[in-house]
Order: structure tokens, then sequence, then C-alpha cells
């Protein structure tokens, strides 16, 4: 299968490769540079602005506890909704995978995938239309019990992860859709005709090796949801600040766009090091699954 | 009609002809978005008497405003500052002097805003007053049977989760202490100012950051009090919503609005025409029907019906009394103030 490439296969990757990695350097690297770069000024560097290197930007962080209080909150935000995306879609995924099929399917992929065809912004008020007092969901509840119903779920916490495990929950569903439908249907026969029992077979089968596609969703959620300032903001009402909104206020409100880019490095960061510290675990368990 | 019809519109273009040939500039304005200067009809009024086309652009915050200016050397020719704002752009270097003896509605200011420290240093003036009103708050008049007196309401038990405040460091701080009986301007016990405001949280239901927000949040029924603006309180009327806008008796904060010159600019001549309309009283007679904030112009405040707002209420010597004016707030002042906003907003 794997061929030595010979030197004419060597130079045509190049030339395929070429686009990508300019479109990598363009679009990845170089904004990440520049933030790099003001992260470390004393100063954002325009007219007349008197600007030095420095690292008070990072120390920033560690002068006061609210930085770091926002930051654990925000993490535990990107727990509970990727928590709550891999539960609710990992049953959808197996539905679409397994059960249904045909045209059933294609219907359920579409509503599935409606909400990305949608602006994110139109998302969230539209939920927050549903949400508040007098809204469509509090008048539903009116419609089953008597009395006047005030659920009063806007600007609440449970506001915010409502409308991210909306926001996010398709990146879990296809993913794992992906890789439940490469799981061959004769190994579950196979596996039941040796006398596995429903559990076992989820167990022992279908959750390692749809565990790929499912660890990839939830890292797909839980990256933008740590850094999330929209829905916060919109949704959260006086619940709103996380990490996500104080790096937003560096750069829209206050204007200090070094101390916005240090945080937003710090929050990579603290990302990146929890990923890494996941990884070993995720291959442990796929490992033992093989 | 038909016969005098080309007529008009030949003489209509013999004068815009005759404007343009004369300067043909075009002028670029920074404001607010929807704050006076870019009403339609005052911008097609101006046009027809001087030539000059007006163009906006705009900016969320005065931290914005400043930004902008610094890095768009030449892109202005008048620019709205808050007078508490003025002194930080005159020592930066951003904005002119303006030469006031090419503004004729100059004379009518009134002489304390003429003669704010703010605005006029150095024996030059370097924003002329255009607009003041009060930030305060206002009810949702269906939840008072009558307005309050106080600015406690906002902290009253009655209202849990049906209080609003603007999401803005300086604008918090100096609510409380308005409630804790403090100078705004020189805020003796801060801590005093950060325990009022942890006691106000609990009644907020959401922070507001737009007039637009703050009408929506309104019309929905989920505020019962919200501080705001006078003049977009005035809007907010114009446009049918049940408020009220209330100067309680512990006082309001004043505010200042001046039109400037960047030093920049590269139409000194029509900005000087454009700030002249502006501060004009048939352009605030007009403008206020819309509802606006008051002129700092006494001839346009006088010219006023006698049932408004801004004649009515901020003409009362009595209500002027309580108002406390912003003074320019230094960067270490303003950095304590957001920290302590971050704080009280993060341990939500």
């Amino acid at each position: 299968m794997a061929q030595p490439l010979g030197p004419g296969d060597a130079r045509r990757a190049a030339l395929l490769l070429t686009p990508a990695y300019l479109w990598l350097t363009a679009a990845v690297f170089l904004p990440l540079s520049a933030m790099l770069f003001f992260s470390l000024l004393s100063d954002a560097p325009f007219r007349g602005a008197d600007w030095r290197f420095t690292l008070d930007n990072y120390r920033a962080f560690f002068a006061t506890d609210v930085y770091a209080t926002l930051l654990w909150k925000s993490l535990r935000l990107g727990l509970t909704v990727t928590a709550l995306c891999v539960v609710i879609g990992f049953p959808c995924a197996w539905v679409l995978a397994k059960t249904i099929r045909g045209r059933a399917r294609e219907a359920l992929f579409l509503l599935i995938i409606l909400p990305f065809w949608s602006n994110s912004l139109v998302r969230v008020f539209s939920w927050a239309i549903v949400l508040r007092g007098n809204g469509a969901l509090d008048w539903l509840a009116g419609l089953f019990s008597s009395g006047d119903v005030r659920l009063g779920l806007l600007f609440t916490p449970t506001a915010v992860v409502i409308g991210l495990v909306h926001s996010y929950l398709p990146y879990v569903i296809l993913t794992t859709y992906l890789a439940l439908q490469a799981i061959d249907d004769t190994l579950i026969e196979a596996a039941r005709s040796m006398g596995a029992d429903r559990r076992t077979i989820f167990r022992r089968l279908v959750l390692p090796l749809s565990l790929p596609g499912l660890a990839a969703g939830a890292v797909l959620v839980f990256v933008p949801v740590v850094g999330s300032f929209m829905e916060p903001r919109i949704l959260g009402g006086r619940f709103g600040a996380y990490f996500g909104t104080v790096i937003e206020d560096q750069f829209v409100a206050v204007f200090n766009w070094p101390l916005g880019a240090a945080l937003s490095f710090i929050l990579l960061a603290v990302v990146l090091a929890i990923l890494s510290a996941a990884a070993p675990v995720l291959r442990r368990a796929q490992g033992a699954a093989a | 009609m038909t016969a005098r019809a080309p007529r008009t519109a030949a003489l209509a273009a013999a004068a815009i002809l005759a404007g343009s040939a004369a300067h043909a500039d075009q002028i670029r304005v920074l404001n607010w978005q929807g704050y006076g200067t870019d009403l339609d009809w005052a911008v097609a009024a101006f046009a027809e008497a001087t030539g000059h086309r007006v163009v906006h652009d705009y900016f969320n915050s005065e931290q914005e405003m400043l930004t902008k200016l610094r890095t768009n050397p030449g892109a202005y020719d008048v620019v709205m500052i808050n007078a508490a704002f003025t002194p930080q752009a005159r020592e930066e270097g951003l904005i002119a002097p303006v030469d006031v003896s090419r503004i004729a509605n100059f004379a009518d200011i009134a002489p304390e805003f003429a003669g704010n420290p703010a605005l006029a240093a150095d024996g030059e003036i370097w924003g002329v007053p255009w607009t003041w009103g009060l930030t305060s708050f206002a009810i949702n008049t269906a939840a008072f049977d009558a307005p309050p007196e106080s600015i406690r309401v906002l902290w009253d038990p009655a209202h849990e989760g049906r209080v609003s405040i603007r999401d803005d460091a300086l604008e918090a701080v100096q609510i409380a202490a308005l409630a804790t009986g403090q100078d705004i301007n020189a805020i003796a016990d801060l801590a005093a100012v950060e325990a009022k405001l942890a006691a106000l949280m609990p009644n907020v239901r959401a922070f507001w950051s737009s007039e637009n927000d703050w009408n929506q949040f309104m019309a929905a029924g989920e505020f019962d009090v919200a501080t705001y603006w006078s003049g977009s309180a005035a809007r907010s009327q114009a446009m049918g919503l049940p408020v009220e806008f209330v100067v309680p008796e512990e006082g309001a904060i004043g505010w200042l609005d001046g039109l400037s010159i960047p030093a920049t600019a590269p139409n000194v001549e029509a900005a000087h025409a454009f700030i002249d309309w502006m501060i004009d009283p048939d352009f605030h007679i007009r403008w206020d029907e819309e509802g606006a904030p008051a002129s700092a112009n006494a001839a346009a405040a006088e010219a006023l019906p006698e049932d408004a707002f801004n004649r009515a209420v901020l003409g009362d010597p009595e209500v002027v009394a309580r108002v406390q004016f912003q003074a320019p707030v230094d960067d270490a002042t303003r950095a304590a103030y957001l920290a302590l906003w971050q704080r009280l907003k993060a341990a939500q």
C-alpha cells in the first residue's frame, strides 16, 4: 500500500499542499502572531501612543482573583454544555445511524443541520424571545397548568446553557453519527449471537468504537463554549459575566487590546493544557477497545 | 402646479450648484448612531443651505471614539465629545480650537456651558456646548401608582428582579455615589459604593447596553425601573412606551456633550458651518418633537413649548440645583472603577 514517493510525486504533493499552507499562514498564524505581539505591549500601538514591551498584561491575570474566578466559571460552563451535548447527541446519532433508513433519515439530518444555516445571533435572539417573561415558553406552560406561570428562565445561567447546547449540539451528533455508521452491523449481530446482552454490547463494542467521533465532537463543543461571549451576554443578564465577555470588554468597551490579547492567550493555554491532559485518557480508552 | 414644478426644480438645482460651486465639500462626522447629527431632515436641509454633504461614522464608547481619532487622522471634520473626555482629547492633540467668531449661534449658548472649564481652556474653546441632559432612572408607569421620589427605589425589594442598570463602570459607580450621598466627582468612600452596588445586584434582572436594548426590555415588560438618560427617555416616550423619567431627591448625574473639530480635519470651514447649524434653535425645536436632550443654547431652550420636558423639568432651577455635573475622570480612577465593577459582575 505505502509505496515510496518518487521525486515527481513529492513535487506534486508540495504543489497540492501549498494553498492549504498559505491559507493556514494567512488565517491562523498571522492573526495569532499579531495578537501575541499585542499581548506583550504596554499600550495599543496607535498614533501618539507611547508603548513598550512588558509582561504586565499577563501579571494582571494573577493580580486579582476576578479573572481566575471567571475562567473557572467558563470552564464549568464548557463542561456542563459538553456533557449535555454528549448525553443528548449520542442517542440522536444512534437513532440516525442504526434505526432510521432512507427518506426519514434525510429529513432528520436536514432538521439537525438547519440551525447551522441561520445566523447564530438570530438563534440566540430567538431563544431570548422564547425564554423571556410572557414569552412563548411561559405561554406554553400556562396551557398545561392553571394560573399565571412565570418560569423566568431568561437572564439565568440556565438560559445560557440552553442557548449554547442548542448552538453546538449538531457538532456532537454529526461526528458521532459518522463513527456509529462505520460500525459494521454484523459485529453487533456476532456479539449478540455469542450471548452478549444489550448493555454489554453498548459498553464493550459500540461505545469504544464510537469514542473517536464522540471525543472529536466534545472537543469541537468544549473549546468554543469556554470562550463564548455572545450567548452569555444576551441570555445571561446579570449572571452573564464569563471569561469570554471580559475579553470582549477589553476589545470593545475598554479598549485595552493588550490585556484582551493576553487574556485570550491564557485561555488558549489553559484549553490546550486540558486537551493534552485528556488525550492519553482517550487513547487508552480506545486502546482498551482494540 | 405642473407649470411651476420644473421652475422650482431648476431653482433648487441652481441653488445646489451654486452651493457646491462655492464649497463642494463633504464633511465626515463622528458621533453615536441616532444622536441628532445624522437625522435625515437635518442633514438634507444643511446640504440644501450650504452645499456640504454630511457623511457619518459611529462609535459605541468614548474609548472607541478616541481610538478612531488617533488611528484615522484626517478622516473626520466634526466629532461629538462628552465634555468629561474633551480635556483628554485636547491633551493628546486630537482636537483643534474652534473659531467661535465663525459660529453665529455661539453668542446664545448659556454662559455656564460656554465657560465650562472642560471645554474652555487656555483662552480657547475646544468644544462647542451642544446638548446636555441627566443620567438618572426611568420607571415603567404601569408598575407604579405614583412616581418614586428617591433613588432608593432601585434597592426596593418590591422590585426584585425588575431593575436594570447600564453595563458601564463609571455610570454604576456614580449612581451608587448618589445613593450613598457622595460627590460623584470626588468619591471619598469607594467601599460604601461597592457595598451599595453589591446590595443592588439581587434586584438587577439584566444590564442594558444601548438605547435599543432598553426600549426592547421595557416594551417586553422585563423592567419596572431602570437607569436611563433624559434625552433617551424623551425618545422612548415619543415612541409610545409607558415610561417616565425621574429626578430623585438625591440628585442626578449631569452631562454635557460638545461638538469639536479634530486637529487634522480637512474641511474646517464646513465643520464650523455644521456646528453652527447643530446649535441653531430651529434645529433643536424640531429635534425636541422627536425626543432630544436639552440644548445648551439658551435661545433654543426658551423657544420650546412650555410643557416640553426639556423646558418644564430641566428648565426648573430647583431641579438643576440637584444636578451634579460630571467632571473629567483620570485614568487611575477609571481603572479603579472598572476593577470594582468587574469584581461585582464576576461574583454573580
